[in-house]
């Protein structure tokens, strides 16, 4: 069974789970045999882009060990053999620039979305 | 053919993606049966005096659109107020519409 | 004739949104409609099945804890454990587990088991359907 993983949201606790708890959730059923591939649309082009760097979070004396790496995650779910795409309108409403983001990054289109659909059994929205 | 399923509970005045996604049910409805579920403060496009604008052209697609009545009569919206071609319904139709497999999209 | 199945993940905490109370009829709706069902909660979804959910009064109602009856999500899962008992279909509730951990949600009304995302793929392969409820 083929699943598309379509992501809007971005930065949703991230903080606090330390990963994007969806794309942590996609590589979690990868693990289990899924052939699930990820679109990223609306806001969640923005796990896309290149240079990212969260800084660890501190409140009083606790400070953060591991603040979330997703460009790090992007980019193993991309090598796992995952096809990651991402919605050029959305980038481009967003102004970012197609020569900032991560390698094995796919950019698809709108136009392209009701065929890119089709090809999965099963269509997740998140 | 191709069945979509796409259940949407967006509050089309607050999502500004709302209008996106019709646009892709419009696309899905080239080649595929697409119903269109809306609950919740979705329903709120099922208005008539709203609907043209809100729901775009999801009917003249041969989109099928439906709307939970537990949520328009939570709303207050009589089913004297509906737009043309969209039909109330029960979850128990949505159910029905996830037994005959379409792709299921809760956005 | 097979049963049809349905599996429904399930991300949002209790209260807070109206996507809770449409799953929760849906799943309803499901089991009425002769289907098993399969529920994976995921995130804030595992504090559903809470039996630490107490009702209470509301003085601006002017009810008190027995009048208002206030809605708890724990009674809800029950409930549909009770339904699906009763029209012998399968139902099943499966907390993902990192996700108690992280939020001290380990109390669960009886039935509730704890999982992982595994068991949501394994869920989704055998169901006639599946469909994923995120957050927003």
């Amino acid at each position: 069974m083929r699943v598309l993983q379509i992501i809007e949201p971005a930065h949703r606790a991230t903080i606090e789970e330390q990963d994007d708890t969806v794309l942590w959730f996609t590589r979690a059923i990868r693990g289990a045999g899924a052939a699930a591939d990820v679109l990223l649309a609306g806001t969640a082009v923005c796990y896309a882009v290149r240079g990212q760097s969260c800084p660890a979070l501190r409140v009083g004396d606790w400070e953060q060990k591991h603040p979330p790496a997703i460009e790090h995650e992007l980019g193993r779910l991309i090598e796992s053999g995952a096809r990651v795409s991402a919605l050029v309108e959305d980038l481009d409403e967003r102004g970012i620039d197609r020569r900032a983001l991560i390698k094995g990054l796919v950019i698809t289109t709108r136009k392209d979305l009701p065929g890119l659909l089709g090809r999965y059994d099963r269509v997740w929205k998140w | 053919m191709k069945r979509f399923l796409i259940v949407e509970s967006r509050d089309p005045f607050e999502a500004a993606s709302f209008a996106a996604r019709n646009g892709l049910h419009v696309a899905l409805a080239g080649d595929a049966e697409v119903t269109v579920f809306l609950v919740e403060n979705a329903v709120l496009a099922a208005r008539a005096a709203v609907a043209a604008i809100v729901l775009g052209g999801l009917r003249a697609a041969g989109v099928q659109v439906l709307a939970d009545e537990f949520a328009l009569q939570e709303r207050g919206i009589a089913a004297g107020q509906l737009a043309a071609g969209v039909e109330a319904a029960s979850l128990d139709r949505l159910v029905v519409e996830l037994g005959r497999g379409a792709k299921a999209i809760w956005c | 004739m097979t049963t049809p199945s349905l599996t429904v993940l399930m991300m949002d905490a209790p209260y807070e949104q109206s996507r809770t109370t449409t799953a929760f009829r849906l799943l309803d709706a499901a089991l009425r409609n002769g289907f098993a069902v399969h529920v994976f909660a995921y995130e804030g979804a595992v504090s559903l099945p809470s039996p630490r959910q107490r009702p209470h009064a509301n003085a601006l109602h002017g009810r008190t804890v027995e009048e208002e009856a206030h809605p708890t999500p724990h009674a809800w899962v029950s409930a549909l454990m009770r339904l699906a008992e009763e029209l012998k279909l399968p139902f099943e509730w499966v907390n993902c587990g990192l996700c108690v951990d992280e939020r001290g949600a380990d109390e669960a009304v009886a039935g509730v088991r704890r999982g992982s995302p595994a068991d949501f793929w394994k869920m989704a392969g055998e169901s006639t359907n599946t469909l994923v409820i995120a957050t927003r």
